[in-house]
């Protein structure tokens, strides 16, 4: 009888911490990021950014923001379709969170050691296409609709040269395991003391890495590519209708898309966690430290470029994607497929 | 037909500096003043909030009058000739009890011109500029020093020695009249002696002289 109960209990448990370790580190970089951003966006304009709440610096401003958009009124238009309004913001923080079962963060931990893994994470944030488009229509608001169609039109499209260019990294590594994809990584051969990195591995890589980064910040709707929010002047295009929790729900489901992001790229061009030392630094521990380093110093650079460059227009925005990155992609593609197949 | 090598690389330069920029100010000092905890020092001759040094006031009215929008209101009762309200610190005696001397910081625009006539530079601005209120009549300033009962007082008194100066000028005025009127009396009846005098004089003498008169008055 026990044993039966203990051989349910187990697994449900390990289940538990393993599903629990990623939301947490999603949760804790949400609030970090928000603040961080904020703190950034201050320095970068000659500010302070927010000061007041927690003492040193304003640390605890998100978790005051948090609280009063817990706080707000759960306000659903009079004739949205109910469900699938309140749905849908659970559906794209899902679709993000869903796809960190992937992500090898250290040595010893991966959610998920599946040999699929890159195909299921790609295949995945895919619906968060989908929960735009049902957040868009739910809400019953042309400017909702019209803001769900162009974000869904732009993820669509950048999902085209993100795929080719994670294509040309499973050309090289020969695995679409996210942990082999890493351990492959290891050491410190190119020119003596470069680590294994894939970046440094082949210079079409390069070039494979800045069209994937143009790539994520569309996907992740960060600036210059944020047609989908332009705060400035949609007014947050889908999430026109939203607001309180579930609003703040669309946002950390872009921060952890943008972290995820930024994590996959860190792992299929940086070395996930390999440490830059070779064996110096080295370990479980270690391995999630340089893990998250790399993965938040793209999310940094992520910010810097919001708060330098303007926003694309949309045709531009089409533009980039289909007749340049799109190409581009694919040649690289081959090039690289070619270098592996001479060297 | 544009290069697209060309216009790659201008692009990427373009962007690559912006993000210079963008990181070279990310290291700058804030230009932030953290307003509630520190405060910027206002510049010398900063226009503020007026204030009196009642003390050194001689309530000569000239700040009122040169006030433009009329924000200065005051009220002097002259001091009663038993007190002596002592001298300013720029050495003039000071006459006058203040009793009123409000300024409304409502109406005033700031402009200065108060501060210039005073003969004893006792209306100035001071660097002050928190000084908001939920209710506009808060924003009249009360300068006067004296109490509502000292107040009383200095008028009663200032009134009865009026009264009584008054009344020493009537009395004055009275016996001057008096004695005008004596004067003229006298002066009259000697213009009647003499008169007489001459009648007899002229009587003495002659008729055409008194010819000669009754002519003159017609």
């Amino acid at each position: 009888m026990f044993e039966t109960i203990g051989n349910i209990l187990a697994p449900l448990t390990a289940i538990l911490i393993h599903a629990a370790i990623p939301l947490t580190i999603i949760l804790v970089y949400a609030l970090v990021a928000i603040w961080g951003e904020r703190k950034i966006a201050g320095f970068i304009q000659d500010r302070l950014g927010p000061m007041r709440v927690g003492g040193f610096h304003g640390w605890a401003q998100s978790i005051a923001d948090l609280l009063k958009l817990i706080q707000k009124e759960d306000i659903v238009p009079t004739d949205a379709s109910r469900f699938l309004f309140k749905f849908a913001p659970f559906m794209m923080f899902a679709a993000s969170y869903a796809a960190f079962a992937v992500i090898p963060f250290s040595p010893e931990y991966i959610g998920s050691n599946i040999n699929v893994g890159v195909f299921y994470l790609l295949a995945i944030t895919s619906i968060l296409t989908l929960s735009v488009i049902m957040a868009g229509w739910a809400s019953n608001n042309k400017w909702s609709l019209l803001g769900g169609m162009r974000s869904a039109a732009q993820m669509v499209s950048y999902e085209v040269p993100t795929i080719a260019t994670v294509l040309t990294v499973i050309v090289v590594a020969g695995s679409l395991n996210l942990m082999t994809v890493t351990e492959m990584q290891n050491g410190n051969d190119i020119l003596g003391f470069l680590p294994n990195w894939f970046i440094f591995q082949n210079p079409f890589l390069i070039v494979a890495f800045i069209i994937f980064f143009i790539s994520i910040l569309a996907e992740s709707h960060r600036v210059p590519f944020d047609l989908p929010e332009s705060e400035s002047e949609l007014v947050g295009g889908y999430q026109t209708e939203y607001s309180g929790i579930r609003w703040a729900m669309f946002m950390l489901a872009e921060y952890a898309d943008m972290l995820l992001l930024s994590l996959l790229g860190a792992t299929l061009f940086f070395g996930g966690w390999n440490s830059p030392f070779g064996e110096f630094m080295a370990g479980p521990f270690w391995g999630f430290f340089w893990f998250m380093l790399k993965g938040l110093l793209l999310v940094f650079v992520m910010m810097w470029i919001r708060w330098t460059l303007p926003r694309y227009r949309v045709d531009q925005l089409m533009h980039i994607c289909w007749s340049i990155l799109i190409p581009l992609s694919f040649v690289n593609l081959i090039l690289v497929a070619l270098w592996e197949m001479i060297f | 037909m544009v290069n697209p090598i060309k216009e790659g690389w201008l692009t990427f330069k373009s962007i690559f500096t912006g993000m210079g920029i963008t990181m070279r100010h990310l290291f700058q000092p804030s230009v932030t003043l953290q307003y509630p905890d520190e405060r910027e020092e206002l510049p010398p001759g900063a226009r503020a909030q007026l204030y009196v040094n009642i003390d050194d006031c001689i309530g000569c009215n000239l700040c009122a009058r040169a006030c433009p929008v009329n924000c200065i209101d005051i009220e002097t009762v002259k001091a009663t000739d038993d007190v002596d309200l002592g001298k300013t610190s720029t050495g003039n005696p000071k006459r006058f009890w203040l009793t009123r001397f409000n300024i409304d910081m409502a109406k005033c625009m700031y402009c200065d011109l108060c501060v210039h006539p005073c003969p004893t530079d006792c209306i100035y601005m001071v660097p002050e500029y928190e000084y908001s209120e939920f209710d506009r009549s808060n924003f009249v300033f009360h300068f006067s020093n004296l109490s509502p009962e000292m107040v009383a007082d200095v008028k009663e008194k200032a009134e009865d020695e009026a009264e009584r100066k008054k009344k020493e000028k009537e009395e004055m005025m009275r016996k001057k009249a008096e004695e005008k009127k004596k004067k003229e009396l006298e002066e009259k009846k000697k213009a009647a002696e003499e008169k007489v005098k001459k009648e007899n004089e002229t009587n003495d003498k002659g008729p055409e002289n008194e010819n000669s008169e009754n002519d003159d008055k017609e």
